[in-house]
C-alpha cells in the first residue's frame, strides 16, 4: 500500500476503518511488539500474502467500495448499529453508571457476525469459491454459515466433537444455513483442535478457499483484519457514550477467550488513555495447572499464560514447561482456548489492558444476575464480564461500558446443568428440568 | 545461497547418488520399539533420518502422522527424552530433527532457540526441519544453527515462487524439502505433476533437492528421482507400518522387518530412477 493511497482514503472515505494511532498497530508488519507474526507452513504463505494484499486494498483503502458494502450489509442483514443501553438495576446495585453494548442483538445473537460477514465478503471480492471455518461454541460457525448463505458461498465448518455435544442447537443452525459440519475427533475435541484441522484443510485447498478465522488469533493479517471488522463495536460505543452521557466511559469491560469481542470493544478506546480496558478471562475451576496431566482447568492465557507460538502467532499461551499446549477449560466453550490474540498479549504487557480472571461459579452468578435483574440472558462467555462486575465493582470508575458479546439461548442446557451442580444464591431451582418434569 | 551446508554428514548423504530420507516419530508407539524401527530404516539404506519430536498441535500433518504423534506423547515423549533417544540410537545415517517452533523456543531455561540447538548438537543431531517456521521468522534459529553446526532445512511448497522462493533459498542449508503437492502429509497413490514444476523452479539453486509428501512405493521413488530429485523423503508410508503394528498387535521385530523391506524397495526404486537419468544423459 502506498502512502498516496493512504492519504486519499483518509481524505475522502468515511467508510474505511479508523486510522487513530492505536488502530495502526500491527497493520504494516503483523507485529505487536514481540507478539504476532506468521508462523505457518510454507504451503499457506502465498495464501496469507494474497490475503494481506486484499486486506490492505479492500479493507484499509476501501477499494471497489468494499467497506461501503460491508457497512451496508452489516446494517441491513446484521441490524447494526446495536444499542448502548443503560442497565438500571446494575447501576443501582454497583452505584455506578453501567451501560450495556448490546451485541447480543446483532443478527445471530453474538458479535461474531461482524467478522464473519466481513471475511466472507472479502473472500468474494478476492474471487474465492469456498469458505471454511472452525468453531468452538458454535457462535463463529453459525455466524459464518449465515454470512455464507447470505452471500451464496459453499461453506464447511470444523467443530470439535466435544463442542458438538455441548452445542447441538448451533450445529443444527449451521446445517439449516446450508453449511457442512465436520466433527474433529483429535485431542479433546475443542476449539484448538478445530483450528488445527481447519488449517490442514486450508493447506490443501488454498487456491480456491478462504479460511474465515473466528478471532483475533492466527497469522498476520488475521489479528488486525478481524480486529478491524470487530472494531465497529467500539466505534459505535464510543460515539453512543459521548452522545448519551456527554463523555467517554471510565471503564470498558469485555470477556476474553481468543479476544475478538474484547478487541472489538477496546480498539477505538486504546488511544483514550483515561478509559480503563478490562479483559475478563475464564478462570475455570481454578488457576492452578496440572502439569502432569497437561491440563489447565481455566482459559486465562493473558492472566496466567506464557509467551509461545501457536496457530501461526507468537502470543501468550497455556503450555507446559516443554512447550506442549495445555487442554484449557471453561464452563463456556467460547472462551475455552489455550491462546489469545497477540494484540491483547501486547496491550497487557504494556499495561494498557488489565487482565482479570473470573471463575466458573462467578460467571454463573453473573449469568443469573443479568437474566433476572435486567431481562437479558447472556451467553456464558459474556456472563464472565458480569461476574467481574460483581466481584470488582469497587475498582471501577463512574461510567462503565460492558460488552454484551452474545445472548445465552445456545447455553440454556449447559446453564441448567451447571446451575444444578452448584449452590448459587441468585439462581432459580432448576432441578425439575434436570430430573425430568 | 547455501552451496555449503553446516553439516558434513548431510552433505555426504547427498554426495553420491540419490538420498533416501525416511521419517519416523520418536517414541511411537514406545521408546524401545521406535529405536528398533529407526535402526531398521538405517539397515534399509537410509542416508538421512528425520526424527519427529511430537508437538501437541501439529498443523502441517495429516491424520497418519498426527496419530503417531499422539501415540508418542501418550507414551511420555518429551524433548529431553528425544535427545536421549538420538544419543542412544545406533545408526550410520545423518540424523535430523523435525518439530514445531514452540518446542524449540521453550526448551531450556532461557526462551529462544539457542538452548534447544545446543542440546541437539550435543546429541549428534545434524539438522532441523521446522514446518511452522517461515524464513521471515527464522533469523534467531538460523544463527543458533550456524553457531552449533546444524543445517536448517526449509520446505518449499508447489505454491512457493518468486521473492518467497529466493528468501527461503537464502536461508536453507543441507537440503531443501520439496513438498510434492499441496495439503498435509500423507501417503498417496499418485505422485503429483506439481513435483516436476517445483523441481524446475529450483533447478538454478545449488542445494540438494529432496522431494516428500505422498511417496509410498519403489515406483514413486523411481519416478521422482528420474524427474530430477536428489533425494526422496518418506514419512506417512513408514508411519503406516508402525500404526499397523499397533492395530494388529505385531511384535517389534515384524514391524522392523517390514520397515527395512519397504526401505529397500524405496532405495532400489530411487537407484533405478537415478540410473535412468544418467543413461538418458549418456545417450543424449
Amino acid at each position: 500500500m502506498s502512502e498516496t493511497d493512504t492519504r486519499t482514503t483518509d481524505a475522502t472515505d468515511g467508510a474505511a476503518p479508523s486510522r487513530r494511532p492505536g488502530r495502526e498497530r500491527g497493520r504494516g508488519d503483523g507485529k505487536f511488539g514481540r507478539y504476532g507474526g506468521q508462523y505457518v507452513p510454507e504451503a499457506l504463505m502465498p495464501a496469507i500474502e494474497e490475503l494481506t494484499d486484499a486486506y490492505e486494498r479492500y479493507v484499509l483503502n476501501n477499494e471497489d467500495g468494499f467497506m461501503d458494502e460491508f457497512r451496508e450489509r452489516l446494517a441491513d442483514f446484521g441490524g447494526r448499529p446495536t444499542p448502548l443501553q443503560r442497565a438500571d438495576r446494575l447501576s443501582e446495585r454497583y452505584d455506578t453508571e453501567v451501560y450495556l453494548k448490546r451485541e447480543d442483538l446483532l443478527h445471530g445473537g453474538a458479535h461474531k457476525l461482524n467478522n464473519a460477514l466481513g471475511q466472507v465478503l472479502l473472500a468474494k471480492y478476492m474471487g474465492k469459491e469456498r469458505i471454511i471455518a472452525e468453531t468452538g461454541a458454535g457462535q463463529h460457525g453459525t455466524a459464518t454459515a449465515m454470512a455464507a448463505a447470505h452471500l451464496d458461498m459453499p461453506c464447511t465448518i470444523y467443530m470439535g466433537e466435544r463442542d458438538i455435544n455441548r452445542q447441538r442447537p448451533n450445529v443444527f443452525r449451521m446445517k439449516l444455513n446450508g453449511s457442512e459440519v465436520k466433527p474433529v475427533t483429535t485431542g479433546r475435541g475443542t476449539l484448538k483442535e478445530a483450528i488445527s484441522e481447519t488449517m490442514r484443510d486450508w493447506a490443501a485447498t488454498v487456491e480456491d478457499t478462504h479460511y474465515v478465522i473466528g478471532s483475533i488469533v492466527g497469522p498476520h493479517p488475521f489479528p488486525v483484519m478481524v480486529r478491524d471488522f470487530q472494531a465497529v463495536i467500539s466505534e459505535e460505543a464510543r460515539e453512543q457514550a459521548i452522545e448519551k452521557t456527554g463523555g467517554l466511559p471510565t471503564d470498558v469491560v469485555a470477556c476474553a477467550g481468543g479476544g475478538s469481542n474484547t478487541m472489538g470493544a477496546f480498539a477505538e478506546f486504546v488511544d483514550d488513555e483515561s478509559v480503563a480496558l478490562r479483559a475478563v478471562e475464564a478462570g475455570g475451576s481454578t488457576l492452578e495447572v496440572d502439569e502432569e496431566a497437561g491440563v489447565a482447568p481455566n482459559s486465562a492465557s493473558l492472566f496466567a499464560g506464557e509467551e509461545g507460538v501457536l496457530h501461526g502467532a507468537r502470543t501468550k499461551l497455556l503450555q507446559d514447561s516443554d512447550g506442549q499446549i495445555m487442554e484449557s477449560h471453561s464452563v463456556s466453550s467460547g472462551l475455552d482456548y489455550a491462546g489469545v490474540g497477540p494484540e491483547l498479549a501486547y496491550l497487557v504487557d504494556e499495561g494498557r489492558v488489565e487482565p482479570v480472571a473470573v471463575d466458573d461459579d462467578a460467571a454463573l452468578e453473573g449469568f443469573h444476575r443479568l437474566s433476572s435483574t435486567e431481562g437479558i440472558i447472556p451467553a456464558l462467555e459474556t456472563a464472565h464480564a458480569f461476574g467481574y462486575l460483581e466481584e470488582h465493582h469497587d475498582e471501577l470508575g463512574e461510567r462503565v461500558v460492558v460488552n454484551v458479546s452474545g445472548r445465552g439461548d445456545k447455553d440454556l442446557d449447559a446453564a441448567i446443568e451447571e446451575t444444578d451442580q452448584r449452590d448459587l444464591p441468585n439462581a432459580p431451582d432448576m432441578s425439575m428440568f434436570t430430573e425430568g418434569i | 545461497m547455501a552451496e555449503t551446508g553446516n553439516s558434513d554428514a548431510i552433505a555426504a548423504a547427498f554426495a553420491d547418488g540419490p538420498a533416501y530420507v525416511p521419517y519416523l516419530v520418536v517414541g511411537d508407539p514406545d521408546y524401545e520399539s521406535s529405536k528398533a524401527y529407526v535402526e531398521a530404516l538405517d539397515r534399509g539404506g537410509a542416508d538421512v533420518i528425520e526424527l519427529g519430536l511430537p508437538f501437541s498441535e501439529p498443523i502441517a500433518e495429516g491424520s497418519t502422522i498426527q496419530e503417531a504423534l499422539v501415540r508418542s506423547l501418550d507414551a511420555g515423549m518429551t524433548p529431553e527424552r528425544f535427545f536421549e533417544f538420538a544419543e542412544e540410537v545406533d545408526v550410520d545415517a545423518a540424523v535430523v530433527c523435525m518439530t514445531y517452533y514452540n518446542l524449540i523456543y521453550q526448551f531450556g531455561t532461557d526462551p529462544g532457540p539457542r538452548p534447544f540447538v545446543e542440546r541437539a548438537a550435543a546429541a549428534g543431531i545434524q539438522g532441523l526441519v521446522v514446518p511452522d517456521l517461515p524464513a521471515e521468522e527464522a533469523d534467531p534459529l538460523r544463527a543458533a544453527c550456524d553457531e552449533f553446526g546444524l543445517d536448517l532445512v526449509f520446505i518449499v511448497a508447489p505454491t512457493t515462487r518468486g521473492d518467497r522462493l529466493d528468501r527461503i533459498m537464502e536461508h536453507v542449508s543441507g537440503y531443501v524439502y520439496v513438498q510434492a503437492r499441496l495439503g498435509t502429509t500423507g501417503a498417496r497413490d499418485d505422485v503429483s505433476d506439481q513435483t516436476t514444476a517445483s523441481l524446475d523452479r529450483l533447478r538454478e539453486y545449488d542445494v540438494p533437492k529432496a522431494v516428500g509428501f505422498g511417496i509410498s512405493t519403489g515406483e514413486h521413488a523411481e519416478r521422482i528421482v528420474a524427474g530430477g530429485a536428489d533425494g526422496i523423503i518418506v514419512g506417512s508410508a513408514l508411519v503406516d507400518l508402525v500404526a499397523e503394528g499397533v492395530e494388529d498387535d505385531l511384535s517389534a521385530e515384524v514391524v522392523a522387518d517390514r520397515l527395512e523391506a519397504l526401505s529397500r524397495e524405496l532405495t532400489d526404486g530411487a537407484e533405478r530412477g537415478y540410473r535412468s537419468r544418467t543413461e538418458t544423459v549418456e545417450s543424449a
